[in-house]
């Protein structure tokens, strides 16, 4: 159960974010998660919730993102989503792929409200 | 007022990334091997550790970073071969993060430690979040366990260079299939390395020593090529 401290760390290094621009205020958090990221993106939002539930941040909007493992085909180039491990690709059949996305955890975008 | 969308593009983690690229540059320029071992609790990483450290040569410079939640007990068990075993408790954080490794390290002279191995917290979820500089990730699976694991967890096992499957010698009297653990460790990381061993009757040992030193060569190998 490590969501809590990822938590924090997202509040975090969006609160620096936001300090870097005088009189905004932070309203949308937009994060990415990715399948293998190794991170529930329920208690990663129940646990934003509880951190900033009855504080100054309870306004906070968190969107989460997930991101899907994706491969891209080494022969004809498709990027495809990769389910129960099927690695062939669907467009020309080629099992010649390599990871392209889905282990990512990032903050992709905030909304600010300035004055 | 005005809403606005700022682009932010930064890994939340990246506090812990940048502390980790430190290490690992650290690690790289005193040709150090560090291999981060996870798995979940009683999968036998600690007994394999003693196995390793039992056989490795006493003028080789080993060194042991051991989390857990409570208790030194993993650190006083390795450091009865001779070489420097220092434990990491975490008290109640379920995994180690780049921060904990650097300040564990801070008294010890890198050029002189060849192979760190650094045992994390028993867990199969929390450690594959937190990068510590290592130069691969090592997933111990023990065949008590499922052998879906590596569909339940895909992320440790995408991330592990190595699967070590573990307590081989209970086989016969476990329903575990090895084929399917193998399989489903391919599905979740194709090309995955997967080594068979058991720490009672020393099956696969000298496979996972003889990977141990193939890696050893690598990292001595990068300083090498730098001088």
């Amino acid at each position: 159960m490590h969501e809590l401290s990822i938590a924090m760390s997202i509040l975090e290094a969006a609160q620096r974010e936001t300090a870097l621009r005088q009189g905004a205020e932070l309203r949308k958090i937009a994060v990415r998660v990715g399948e293998l990221a190794g991170v529930d993106p329920e208690a990663l939002r129940f646990t934003f919730e509880m951190i900033t539930k009855e504080t100054e941040f309870d306004q906070i909007e968190l969107e989460l993102d997930t991101i899907a493992r994706t491969h891209r085909c080494a022969d004809c180039g498709a990027e495809f989503a990769v389910k129960d491990g099927e690695f062939v690709c669907p467009r020309c059949g080629s099992s010649e792929t390599s990871f392209l996305r889905g282990d990512e955890l990032e903050i992709a975008y905030l909304e600010l409200e300035e004055a | 007022m005005s809403v606005q969308k700022v682009q932010v593009e930064q890994k939340v983690l990246n506090e812990n990334q940048r502390i980790a690229a430190e290490l690992r540059e650290r690690f790289r320029h005193s040709g150090t091997l560090v291999l981060n071992l996870i798995s979940s609790p009683g999968s036998g990483k600690t007994t394999l550790l003693e196995r390793t450290l039992a056989s490795l040569p006493q003028e080789l410079g080993v060194a042991v970073l051991t989390g857990d939640i409570q208790t030194e007990n993993d650190a006083r068990r390795l450091s009865k071969f001779g070489f420097p075993a220092k434990q990491i408790t975490t008290g109640g954080t379920c995994h180690l993060d780049a921060r904990m490794i650097e300040r564990a390290i801070s008294d010890w002279d890198l050029d002189k430690i060849d192979l760190l191995f650094i045992e994390n917290v028993g867990n199969l979820v929390c450690p594959s979040s937190y990068d510590l500089g290592e130069a691969a990730k090592i997933v111990v699976l023990s065949v008590t366990e499922g052998s879906d694991k590596p569909l339940k967890y895909p992320s440790i096992f995408f991330k592990s260079e190595l699967l070590v499957l573990n307590k081989v010698d209970l086989l016969p009297y476990v329903p575990f299939s090895v084929d399917e653990a193998m399989a489903n460790a391919q599905k979740t990381h194709p090309g995955m390395e997967i080594i068979l061993t058991s720490c009672t009757n020393e099956q696969g040992l000298d496979e996972w020593m003889r990977w141990l030193k193939q890696r050893m060569a690598v990292a001595k190998g990068a300083v090498v090529a730098e001088v």
